[in-house]
């Protein structure tokens, strides 16, 4: 089985140098970009190896890439942003991509740019990951000396500044306009949609926003091909996945393996199972904003469209697993809890209707819950459901919480009933 | 500098506003603006260089570093109090990040918690009296496997049980 992206890493969890990095093949794809593909044949290429974006929505990201206004006609300047501002709660794969190589995440940045002819990037990276953070300043400077980034790269007239921005906090950056919105210096409130960032994103030019997994595979795909990437998966979905496991598993952990591995494979063997005494109730499968998973329902492959037919999302698919010996109730209040604290307050439904939630699930675990307070908890699924609400933050966080209604309604009953939580 | 302040009937007043920057803080504030598309776009990194150097950002420091982007001290306040890292209250010598998120709260968070709570003596948001630790919570530090997890400052401490705290707090003096 082939692990393209985490093959070369070292067990010791320090990062390739830019020696370790070029000996395995390293910047030879951005050469082959630079020198020898127009931007079109690099965006097809990506478009036909169907590279999906790994920060969660999937979106194509060769139709991405092609979207954007490019050539004479266009004079305007673009700009390309890596998100590397991981927060979504149960997810630590790009932290592991930019610690173990941070040099094959900035070529993927590179050949990127390139592609839609951006001469300046962003890396906006959270400001908890400092070691990931340290590497990349380390990596850019050595990139910078053998002349892959910065004036006439290898001798083409592409020249490429690229900047590491530090945020200072927020989970709403990870909507793609909030992002501009705190790259511009303001309060990361997300923007209306249409345009979209391709067309008017950083101080209103033409923006590509790429998540850390999703350009970590591009030099792979420059180097091998549409089709052998293609060949990595077992799905429609090109390429390897960075899956990820947390819990009462016994072996907690990531995996990189192909797009398209059963589910419960990867909870069974390669985080080991669940530890000794406990059972899987059900799974998150994709981060906190995706819908529970029961333990009857795991038996599917872990990819875009599979998941969301068996009724969640694939999303950033590092899987929170929920243990017979938790209460749900609890997991729901803490992720509810999220929610609300991370709300940029911009649209009422959101910033009243979250908070609310979070007292009465508070009520409810603790055991001063009404009966009628599952009532306004049903009704808010519907209330902050897309639609009704500037962006997809409050419709995330009704996903857990709808699910959670539907799989576990004894349990909220249990708790409103007995005037306590069973497993306090 | 003056501010122009509108009253009820509509004359303008002028409320003096000012405040100092330290050479080296507006001399690295300065250096970013130069790399800033616009002047606006370098309001959060002049934020965290006062407080990289003051550890905190005052109303004088916040007003000065308006005056020297061009922005109006609301328009800076606007930013500093929306995201979790930028301080607008002093804080202690090292600051406690103790994650709350699912995978942490699943693998004994509460008890973390409760353990450096007893051991400091402050709740949460809280500063300890000689000035030592702030204690704050956080979203998913993104150490799931390896959890629970807190940082402090740039250190990251996985796998905790409550009988490990004291020693690693120990290492912050």
């Amino acid at each position: 089985m082939e692990r393209p992206l985490t093959q070369h890493m070292r067990k010791d969890r320090e990062p390739l140098s830019i020696d370790d990095y070029e000996r395995a093949g390293g910047y030879q794809a951005l050469r082959r970009a630079l020198q020898e593909m127009s931007r079109s044949e690099i965006n097809q290429e990506v478009l036909d190896a169907n590279l999906r974006g790994r920060g969660g929505a999937g979106f194509p990201t060769g139709a991405k890439w092609a979207s954007v206004p490019t050539g004479d006609h266009w004079p305007s300047e673009r700009f390309f942003v890596a998100d590397a501002d991981e927060m979504e709660p149960g997810t630590f794969k790009d932290r592991m991509l930019l610690e173990g190589n941070p040099h094959q995440f900035l070529e993927g940045l590179i050949i990127g740019s390139y592609a839609v002819d951006a001469a300046k990037a962003f890396i906006f990276i959270r400001w908890e990951y400092k070691l990931a953070a340290q590497r990349l300043r380390t990596a850019i400077q050595e990139a910078h000396a053998r002349g892959y980034i910065g004036e006439r790269i290898l001798g083409t007239d592409f020249s490429l500044d690229v900047h590491l921005h530090v945020s200072a906090g927020r989970y709403i950056c990870g909507e793609a306009s909030a992002l501009l919105s705190s790259l511009e210096g303001g309060r990361a409130v997300p923007r209306a949609k249409p345009p979209r960032e391709a067309e008017s994103g950083l101080w209103g030019k033409p923006t590509v926003l790429d998540n850390v997994e999703t350009l970590v595979n591009v030099p792979h795909i420059i180097k091998n091909g549409a089709a052998w990437f293609k060949g990595l998966s077992l799905c429609n979905d090109g390429g390897t996945k960075i899956y990820g496991v947390s819990g009462r598993v016994k072996n907690p952990g990531l995996w990189e393996l192909p797009m398209g591995t059963n589910l419960r494979e990867i909870i069974e063997d390669h985080a080991g199972g669940m530890r000794d005494g406990f059972k899987l109730r059900a799974v998150i499968p994709g981060g906190a904003s995706t819908e529970f998973l029961m333990a009857d329902e795991i038996d599917i492959p872990m990819d875009f469209d599979t998941v969301q037919k068996a009724g969640s999302r694939f999303g950033t698919a590092n899987v929170i697993v929920l243990d017979d010996r938790t209460c749900p109730v609890g997991v729901v209040a803490n992720l509810i809890r999220f929610f609300a604290q991370e709300s940029c307050g911009w649209c009422t439904p959101c910033r009243e209707g979250l908070p609310w939630l979070r007292e009465i699930l508070d009520d409810i675990e603790h055991g001063r819950g009404r009966e009628e307070d599952l009532d306004i908890l049903q009704s808010h699924t519907r209330l902050l459901w897309l639609g009704h609400t500037f962006c997809a933050l409050a419709p995330g966080a009704m996903e857990p919480l709808k699910s959670a209604l539907k799989h576990f309604r004894d349990d909220f009953e249990r708790h409103v009933k007995d005037g306590r939580c069973p497993w306090r | 500098m003056l501010w122009p302040m509108w009253t009820d009937n509509g004359n303008t007043i002028s409320m003096q506003r000012t405040g100092t920057l330290t050479k080296e803080v507006e001399q690295e504030i300065r250096a970013e603006l130069e790399n800033a598309t616009q002047p606006r776009g370098a309001c959060l990194v002049a934020l965290k260089v006062i407080q990289r150097h003051h550890g905190w950002v005052s109303d004088d420091h916040l007003c000065a570093a308006a005056d020297l982007l061009g922005l109006t001290p609301e328009e800076m306040e606007s930013s500093a109090t929306f995201y979790n890292h930028i301080h607008r209250k002093a804080t202690g010598r090292h600051i406690i990040l103790v994650c709350e998120s699912v995978t942490c709260w699943f693998l004994g968070h509460e008890e973390i918690r409760a353990r450096l709570q007893e051991k400091l003596g402050i709740e949460m948001g809280g500063t300890t009296a000689d000035q030592r630790f702030t204690m704050l919570p956080v979203q998913c530090l993104g150490a799931c496997d390896r959890a629970p997890a807190i940082m402090i400052d740039d250190d990251l401490h996985c796998d905790l049980t409550p009988d490990k705290i004291d020693n690693i707090l120990a290492g912050y003096l």
